[in-house]
């Protein structure tokens, strides 16, 4: 039996293109793309050297992406992921193989325009192998009802020479429940970065875990977020970097900003050493947003409201 | 309430007083200020210019604790910060905030179409393609930040522009070209009140107001009050008045 999902795609575009990015894409064939509504495949598009394989499980959709040993990606794969029913559960269980010396970028969108309850269970492994390099970016689009649980789980290994930059970014609509826990192993000179934005409002919840073991000779890791606290909001960053082999250079920064009576922040920095050639720093503030910032602003007309916003805005791009 | 507005009259500010704690900063300030007239306030440090600048502006923390502030003839002393703006007042601070993430080109758009933010920058003398997609961060030396402050202030075509201390901590190159928008705000037909502490940015006032112990010691004609301020006030007590006992 075909169906006709084209109304469901349409209406993901649609909201992709809410967080600010081009979706065009989606819709054209020289891009690798994936677009997934609740358990089904929407659209997917291969171009050569990537596979992408897909498969339906229980609540979701289970992928596998491999990216062809010494292969070079010049365009971005995009990803699109969402739930347009308010309410139900998606599971996205991946796996991405990157192969030796090859070179990947993908940009991710996770929408859930009109959730009221939904729950969203992102199960990730990601493999690099010796010199490949892969970036990832995730932007959120939650609706404005906080409605929706988000538990983005991520588990990492990067081998000699390898590279990850991963990118999390929540900060259009409601966060509602986020619970980030990313782990990376890192192996010989490999080169991670963990970034995360996320803008709470109401009674948002946010959790994050970021961790980086840097297991290899001259590893290097950077875990930072940046999470801003509106109104009676909650934020718990953990940042942990573990220095166990010589040379090994880690820094967790975590940077929060309350605004309002009852936002809560806290923020845990947790480095360790295991060998005396390693060298692991931290920084974590939380602070207001600087009253000069909003002054300045606001004395060109903006309201308190929209100079927080854009202040936001600016922290978090 | 018959204010004795006049009609060339933008920006009036009547026997205003203000304290910080129980110290009076500001002791009977009195203002009139003329459409696209360039009013300099002179003074040296801690004389209360910058205090007058921020009760005018409407900011947080600073408010007149007797007389009032009126603006086309109507008192906006009690009127919010956003308000006063939109009513077409703005300041441009001594130390320009920086903002993280936030582009020249955004930044300039907050009052105005984002086509014409390429004449905002061209208005004070920089180049558009080398900073609209800059950061109004801490990249930025003095002299540009204080630049693009002016482009910001000229992007909302304000009424009234308060320049607090607008040549301190710059090169020359830019103190030319803020002399220069300066000029140009008066052509728009925007008033401009130029705080400041240096007698040869004041001589750009079509008047001067001389600022001392929180009250305006002398206002005139710029020369004169200038002449005044070098050979007075550079050795006084700033006690409000002429200290004879030291010019003996």
């Amino acid at each position: 039996m075909n169906i006709d999902y084209s109304k469901e795609f349409e209406y993901l575009v649609k909201t992709y293109e809410k967080t600010g990015d081009d979706a065009s894409p989606l819709m054209d064939s020289k891009y690798d793309s994936l677009v997934i509504n609740q358990d089904r495949v929407l659209a997917k598009n291969e171009t050569e050297g990537i596979k992408i394989e897909t498969k339906k499980i229980k609540d979701g959709v289970s992928l596998k992406v491999y990216i062809k040993e010494g292969i070079v990606k010049p365009l971005p794969v995009h990803l699109c992921f969402g739930m347009l029913p308010r309410e139900g559960k998606q599971v996205i269980k991946s796996e991405f193989f990157v192969g030796k010396k090859s070179k990947v970028k993908f940009i991710s969108h996770c929408s859930f325009p009109n959730a009221k309850h939904i729950i969203h269970i992102m199960d990730s492994k990601v493999h690099i192998e010796d010199g490949a390099e892969m970036e990832y970016t995730e932007t959120h689009y939650h609706s404005k009802e906080g409605g929706v649980e988000t538990y983005p789980k991520l588990r990492g290994r990067i081998e000699n020479g390898g590279r990850l930059k991963e990118e999390f970014k929540l900060v259009v609509g409601r966060v509602g429940l986020l619970k980030i826990d990313y782990e990376v192993e890192q192996l010989k000179k490999s080169i991670c970065e963990l970034d995360t934005k996320v803008y709470g409002k109401e009674n948002d919840r946010i959790e994050i875990r970021e961790a980086l073991l840097l297991n290899g000779e001259y590893a290097s890791g950077l875990a930072k977020s940046r999470v801003v606290l509106k109104d009676k909001s909650y934020g718990n960053v953990l940042g942990e970097v573990q220095g166990n082999a010589p040379y090994t250079r880690g820094h967790t920064d975590c940077q929060e900003i309350v605004y309002g009576e009852n936002a809560v922040a806290y923020s845990t920095p947790n480095i360790s050493v295991k060998n005396s050639l390693a060298k692991i720093t931290h920084e974590a503030s939380i602070g207001r947003i600087d009253k000069k910032e909003m002054e300045t602003l606001m004395a060109r007309g903006l309201n308190e409201e929209e100079a927080v916003d854009l202040i936001v805005k600016g922290i978090l791009k | 309430m018959n204010t004795g507005y006049h009609q060339n009259v933008i920006l009036e500010v009547k026997n205003l007083h203000s304290k910080v704690g129980d110290k009076e900063i500001l002791k009977g300030v009195n203002l009139s200020i003329e459409k696209g007239e360039i009013r300099s306030i002179i003074g040296v440090n801690g004389t209360g210019k910058t205090t007058l600048a921020a009760i005018i502006m409407g900011l947080e923390g600073y408010n007149p604790s007797n007389g009032g502030i009126f603006f086309e003839g109507k008192d906006i002393t009690n009127i919010s910060l956003t308000e006063r703006a939109k009513r077409g007042i703005t300041l441009a601070w001594q130390s320009p905030a920086r903002f993280e993430g936030i582009t020249v080109r955004e930044y300039l758009s907050i009052g105005a179409s984002k086509n014409d933010v390429e004449n905002f920058l061209k208005f004070v003398g920089l180049a558009p393609n080398l900073y609209l997609n800059r950061v109004v961060d801490e990249k930025l030396s003095g002299g540009e930040r204080k630049r693009i402050e002016l482009a910001s202030v000229f992007s909302i075509r304000p009424k009234v522009v308060i320049l607090d201390e607008p040549d301190s901590g710059i090169d020359m190159a830019s103190i030319h070209a803020i002399i220069n928008v300066i000029r140009k705000f008066k052509k728009m037909g925007t008033a401009t009140l130029l705080i400041t502490h240096n007698e040869e940015m004041a001589k750009i006032g079509d008047k001067v107001s001389l600022l001392c112990d929180g009250k305006v010691l002398k206002e005139g004609e710029t020369e004169e009050v200038i002449k005044f301020f070098k050979q007075n006030c550079k050795i006084c007590n700033h006690i409000g008045q002429i200290d004879e006992e030291l010019l003996k």
